[in-house]
Order: C-alpha cells, then sequence, then structure tokens
C-alpha cells in the first residue's frame, strides 16, 4: 500500500507508483502500448490533475478521491471465481452474454476470449493485447484524447484489463451483451478498467454496462472506454450505475462513429456516491445519428456530474441530447453538455435539454449548456431547467382525491419515465421502470440493485424523502 | 350541502370575493354568471381548495362540515369536483393509471376495497359510453396534446367515474363548438341526481339552454348582486350585463 502523506501531491505519488511498477504493468504487451503508456504518464506530468479551476470541473473536485490508502492490484488477484454463487441477474426474460470484471480484471469463466459462431469477439483486453495485437494497435488510444484534462490520461498509463468486442461486419449480435462491472474489496481500492469496442460495417449490438459494488468500502474506479462505429454500424448502449455512497466513478466514454452509422446511449444512474460521467462523440463522416439519455436519481450528499461533448465534424448528422435528473437531501448534480458545429458540418440537427427537479432547498444542480458553431446552415437548441414540480399539476391531481405524496410520486415518476420510455429492451425498460418506481418510493434497497442480486447482509435503504417538498 | 357566509378572498392584497354569500341544496343546479374578472373562478379555485387565496373572512360548510380545514383530496374524497377551465396537461400520467388512482385512494378513504384491474376497466368501459366518449382519450397521457373540446369532455369523464357529490364546472362551455357541448351538457345531465348537486360557470347564456338550472346568480365585483330563476340568463342574452351594473350602482372600471 503506498504511504499517502499531506506533503505529496496526488499527482506525483500516481507517478511514482506507475515507475514503481512499471515492468509489472507492462509485462506481456505489444511495445506500441508501452509507448501509449508512456506518453500518458508525461501528460499526468505536465498537466496535472483538473482542479475547481479548469473548465467542465469547476463543480467537481477531484482531490479528496485520492486521499484514501488505496490498493491497487497489479496483476490478476481473482480467484476462481463461481459467478453464480455471488449474484445472478434479476431481469427476467432478459437474455445476455453476460461477462463480469472483478476488481478490474476480466474473470475468466470459460475462456478469456470467446469467439462466437458469426465471429463476434468477445473477452478480455489484456488477452486480446496479445492474441490479436494489431487490431488492438490499430484502435486503441486513437479516440481517447488524453489532453483533455481529466483522467483518461491517467487510465492510460495505468490500465491493463477490461473487456475487448469485436463485431465482424454485417454481424448483428442478437443477444445483448452484459458487462457487469464489480468491485469487492476489503480495503479501499483504485481501478483503471479500460474497454475496447470494435464494430465493422453495418453491424449490431447492444451493450448492457453495469457498475455494481458488493461492498460498502471506498473505491475509485477510473474506466475509459474507446467505441468505434465503422459505417452504417448500430450501436445500443447502456451504463447503468448503482454503486454504494462510498464509491466514486470517474467514466470516460469515447465513441467515433463513420458514416451512417447510429448510436443510442442511455446513462441510468439510479445510486452513485460519487460519479463523473464523461462521454465524447466523434461524428467523423456524413449522416450519423446520435442519441444521448440520462437519468440521475440521487440524495443524501451524492455527486452526480454528465459531461457531453457531441463534435460534429461532417455535414447531415443528427444528435440528441436528454438527461434528467431529480435530487434530494444535499445531492448535487452538474450537467455540462456541449455540442459543437465544425465549419465543415453543414446540415447539422442538434438538439440538448438537461431538466432538474429539486426537491430540497439544499440540493443542487448546475446546468452549463454550450454550443460552438462555426457552419452557417445548421439547426441547434439547448435548453435548462431547474426547477420544482408544476404546482399546477399537483393540485390537479389532488382534486380527483390524490394525496400529496400519490401526486409527488406520480409526477416525478412521469418526469423519469421521459428517458426510461426510450430503453429499447422491453425486459430492461420494465425493470428499470420498476426500479425507478421503488426508487421514488424510498423502497429500492441494495438487495434489489441494477440488474443484479446480490447476497449482501447489509441491505442499504436510498430513500428519496417526497414528504419534504 | 353547501353554504358560503359572508366569504372575502383576496390574492396578494387584492380584494376578489367581497362578502359572497351562497347555499346550494341537494339536487340543484346553480348557474353563476357575470363578466370576466368579477371572481368566478376564483370562487370555484377557492371550493376546491387552491392555496394560493388568502380566505380573509367567512365560512364554507359542506355537508355540515367546515370546507376550508380540508386539504384538496380530502374535498375531493368527501365528494367534491374541480371541472377546470384549463385542465392541466401532465406529460407521463397515463389517464388509467391516474384515475385508478383517484378511485382507490378515495376507496380506501371510505373504507372499501381497491377496484381490481378488471372492475376498473369496465367501469371506464360503461361510463365511456355514458358520457358518449368514444375516442382513445384513456390510453393517453393526462390531457397530454388534447384538443380545447378534448380537455372539457375529458373531465366530464373523469367526472363520471369519481362521481362527486357536488360538482363545479368552471367555463366548460368556453372554447367548445356546438357538438362538443351538446356532448359536455348531455354528461352533466345523465350524472344528475336528485342527492347531488352542480354548480355550472359560465359567461354564456348558451350551456344553460342544455343544462337547465334552477337559479341563476349574477356576479358582479366579487358578489352576486342578483339572484334569480333560469329566466335570468334569457334576460342577460338577451341586454347584456350593463344593466345590471346599473341597477347594482356598481361603478364602470377604469
Amino acid at each position: 500500500m503506498p504511504d499517502i502523506t499531506e506533503n505529496i501531491t496526488s499527482e506525483l505519488l500516481m507517478i511514482n507508483l506507475f515507475r514503481e511498477n512499471f515492468a509489472t504493468i507492462v509485462a506481456s504487451e505489444p511495445k506500441a502500448i508501452t509507448a501509449l503508456r508512456q506518453k500518458a504518464i508525461e501528460v499526468v506530468e505536465a498537466n496535472g490533475f483538473p482542479d475547481t479551476h479548469t473548465e467542465n470541473w469547476r463543480f467537481t473536485n477531484l482531490d479528496p478521491l485520492f486521499h484514501a490508502p488505496y490498493r491497487f492490484d497489479f496483476s490478476n488477484q481473482s480467484r476462481p471465481f463461481d459467478i453464480d454463487k455471488i449474484f445472478s441477474c434479476d431481469v427476467y426474460d432478459l437474455d445476455t452474454f453476460s461477462i463480469t470484471l472483478l476488481n478490474g480484471w476480466y474473470v475468466y469463466q470459460n475462456a478469456p476470449l470467446t469467439t462466437l459462431s458469426n465471429g463476434t469477439i468477445i473477452g478480455s483486453l489484456a488477452k486480446a493485447m496479445e492474441v490479436y495485437p494489431e487490431l488492438v494497435e490499430k484502435y486503441l488510444g486513437t479516440t481517447a484524447n488524453i489532453h483533455q484534462p481529466g483522467l483518461a490520461a491517467l487510465n492510460t498509463a495505468f490500465f491493463q484489463d477490461g473487456v475487448f468486442i469485436y463485431v465482424p461486419e454485417g454481424v448483428e449480435v442478437e443477444k445483448p451483451i452484459q458487462i457487469i462491472n464489480i468491485i469487492d474489496s476489503a480495503e479501499p481500492l483504485m481501478i483503471h478498467p479500460r474497454h475496447l469496442v470494435i464494430q465493422e460495417p453495418a453491424s449490431k449490438l447492444t451493450l448492457v454496462h453495469c457498475d455494481h459494488s458488493l461492498t460498502h468500502n471506498v473505491s475509485l474506479t477510473n474506466g475509459l472506454s474507446e467505441t468505434f462505429l465503422a459505417k452504417e454500424a448500430n450501436l445500443d448502449f447502456y451504463k447503468i450505475q448503482n454503486k454504494g455512497h462510498n464509491s466514486a466513478v470517474i467514466h470516460n466514454a469515447f465513441f467515433k462513429q463513420k458514416k451512417q452509422s447510429n448510436l443510442i446511449s442511455h446513462a441510468l444512474i439510479l445510486n452513485g456516491g460519487f460519479t463523473k460521467n464523461i462521454i465524447n462523440v466523434e461524428l467523423e463522416e456524413p449522416q450519423c445519428n446520435t442519441v444521448l439519455n440520462g437519468l440521475y436519481l440521487v440524495d443524501s450528499n451524492q455527486h452526480v456530474d454528465n459531461q457531453l461533448l457531441v463534435d460534429h465534424a461532417a455535414p447531415n448528422c443528427q444528435s440528441e441530447q436528454l438527461y434528467k435528473g431529480i435530487l434530494d437531501d444535499e445531492a448535487t448534480a452538474v450537467f455540462s453538455g456541449k455540442i459543437m458545429v465544425r465549419r465543415e458540418a453543414q446540415k447539422t440537427l442538434a438538439y440538448q435539454n438537461n431538466k432538474n427537479i429539486l426537491l430540497t432547498d439544499e440540493a443542487k444542480a448546475n446546468a452549463q449548456p454550450q454550443l460552438e458553431i462555426y457552419a452557417d446552415d445548421v439547426k441547434c437548441s439547448h435548453g435548462a431547467t431547474v426547477g420544482q414540480l408544476d404546482p399546477a399539476a399537483m393540485f390537479y391531481l389532488r382534486t380527483r382525491g390524490l394525496c400529496e405524496r400519490t401526486a409527488r410520486q406520480l409526477l416525478m415518476y412521469a418526469f423519469a419515465g421521459e428517458v426510461v420510455q426510450r430503453i429499447a429492451i422491453a425486459p430492461l425498460r420494465e425493470r428499470i421502470d420498476q426500479l425507478v418506481e421503488k426508487r421514488l418510493k424510498g423502497e429500492l434497497s441494495i438487495c434489489d440493485q441494477c440488474v443484479l442480486h446480490c447476497n449482501t447482509k447489509e441491505p442499504t435503504v436510498f430513500n428519496i424523502d417526497v414528504s419534504k417538498l | 350541502m353547501l353554504s358560503i357566509k359572508n366569504l372575502s378572498v383576496s390574492i396578494y392584497g387584492k380584494p376578489i370575493l367581497k362578502n359572497f354569500n351562497l347555499e346550494v341544496n341537494a339536487g340543484e343546479v346553480h348557474a353563476i354568471m357575470g363578466p370576466n374578472g368579477t371572481g368566478k373562478s376564483t370562487l370555484a379555485s377557492v371550493i376546491a381548495g387552491r392555496d394560493m387565496f388568502d380566505i380573509d373572512e367567512g365560512q364554507i360548510t359542506y355537508m355540515g362540515k367546515d370546507l376550508l380545514a380540508m386539504e384538496p383530496e380530502i374535498r375531493a374524497r368527501e365528494g367534491i369536483f374541480l371541472g377546470f377551465q384549463y385542465p392541466v396537461e401532465i406529460p407521463g400520467v397515463s389517464m388509467a393509471n391516474f384515475l385508478r388512482t383517484a378511485i382507490n385512494e378515495r376507496r380506501k378513504y371510505h373504507d372499501l376495497d381497491p377496484l381490481s384491474g378488471a372492475e376498473f376497466l369496465k367501469l371506464m368501459e360503461e361510463r365511456k359510453k355514458l358520457v358518449e366518449i368514444h375516442s382513445k382519450l384513456t390510453n393517453r397521457s393526462v390531457n397530454e396534446g388534447f384538443s380545447g373540446g378534448e380537455k372539457k369532455k375529458n373531465e366530464i369523464f373523469q367526472m363520471a367515474m369519481l362521481e362527486p357529490k357536488l360538482a363545479i364546472l368552471d367555463e366548460t362551455d368556453s372554447g367548445l363548438d356546438i357538438d362538443a357541448l351538446k356532448v359536455v351538457a348531455n354528461g352533466v345531465n345523465k350524472l344528475r341526481k336528485p342527492e347531488n348537486a352542480t354548480i355550472v360557470i359560465t359567461h354564456y347564456q348558451r350551456l344553460l339552454e342544455h343544462i337547465i338550472p334552477d337559479f341563476v346568480h349574477v356576479l358582479f365585483d366579487g358578489r352576486i348582486v342578483k339572484s334569480g330563476g333560469k329566466d335570468l340568463a334569457l334576460d342577460l342574452e338577451e341586454k347584456g350585463y350593463e344593466w345590471i351594473r346599473k341597477e347594482a350602482g356598481i361603478e364602470e372600471p377604469m
């Protein structure tokens, strides 16, 4: 365990840690990847971590997160592991190809890499670097911008494993692939999982990514995913987060879209502790579609920060961002959504909307919509609201006999429903719908969190208390 | 059934109802008429329990109980229904879910078992027929994207579902074409029972050709200045409101 003292900066601590464990980290990887790490650690050295003076980080303070005595697993510590004994998925009728990461490492159920009959490869990124070095080198690090203020460079220096998915041309992967990211550690743990998803032309994939914690211990997940959508590829992506109050998740998701590709992303944060989700979408070629949906339900002193960038670099693309949040107690939320329209991106259609409901005077939402437009023939709009439930609607419901509490729950449920209804997988939509309803009634416990069913002994009840409005 | 005595109501210190009095008995239909801005809608809102108004003086007794002490939902469960002048759109809340919740909360209040899904659907079909609503309004979100006429029909449908003792219809005729007006009026007439009462708030005599009132009251400057039978509405239609203003000695507004 590294010695954490007050005199040393978080950056220096991590840089030293990198140098000390360099040999283990780079062990058997292609040289190009090692070069990428060295470049990344130089960026960390030069730029440091963002602080509250950094654009897009003004309301999210990273510093306290680095002050725990973290453990780092530089080699795969996961024991032979029977997943079904720890949890089972409780989304009825949801048939997925599910893969698990335990403390950042791919869990070898059958094999580290599985090739489906249609040619799709699913498995461990560490193993993929060994078996398919050329494929990995061609893509890895090419869309992740390590110069953007944040922790993408830190992930690039430290990552060792994560999920690798390759979908060949024209293949439609029938079953959704479900990534279950579990942290189970008696000590505070910091992990840097890295995912690489490559979709060849006209392929189709549904990816469900669940972040889950099995204990109430402190953890910091600094994840990064890179997703490449070739011409006419389709991706329906879900990130579902239900973590304990003591866990922190920073996730950088980078997407690159080629001609006529479609991306639909859903970020569903039912409980998050500390969450910073960054999504960068680069629309590199014409006629792409991008939809980014988000829902966050937070209470106590949880903090959730969604930072989105849709970069229109080609003409005739469409993008939409819809993020909605309900905040109780002293919870805080940040939304910074940016639409960038470059000079060549004529005929762009881009919309952005962020709506927040605050249930207490102490809850806080910061919305920072940003438009940067260099083309002249485009349609863009943005809107942000922070408010309370509509008093006219409340009165209307009460005149029909609904008590205040029920009326509020109904309105909050409807508010969240706009995002939930966009979930395309029916069983998942129904399950999320139930979870949202339970969450708003204060009946959700850690035992029926996420899409998992775990054996936690001490159920924690998360409670948005509607009686306080 | 309803007894309003010396009621004075203001908003932000501006008086709206001034020493207002009204008695409504079971089986009666009262029409409250008057020009814009005389306090008609305020009266409806105060009876239903909207809390944006200040009650400066007076009492409202409903079925022997102090109405002003009750929360809006308690008034509703005790049988008061307000048909809104501007029904509120509530995206994401389905009509069926909303009405079933409303009916079951009311039943719980009266110590009755909740309606099952099947019972509820049956009731809904029956009441749709009664008020002649054939559209699929009930599959949609509450009032969302409804036309003006659909919204008003939907108010009458809700009334049919909730079976109030005292229904207050606030300008239910405004913005309706003649066919929609007939649907609304037929609904109200079919739901009339000797043990129930209705207060119809309206601007024009038109609706009162279809819903025949027992009493017509003219509201001016926050109080009733003239009451009469159904013929009073015809007089108003013919002569306008000006003669009442003069008769009551009220100054013209500046």
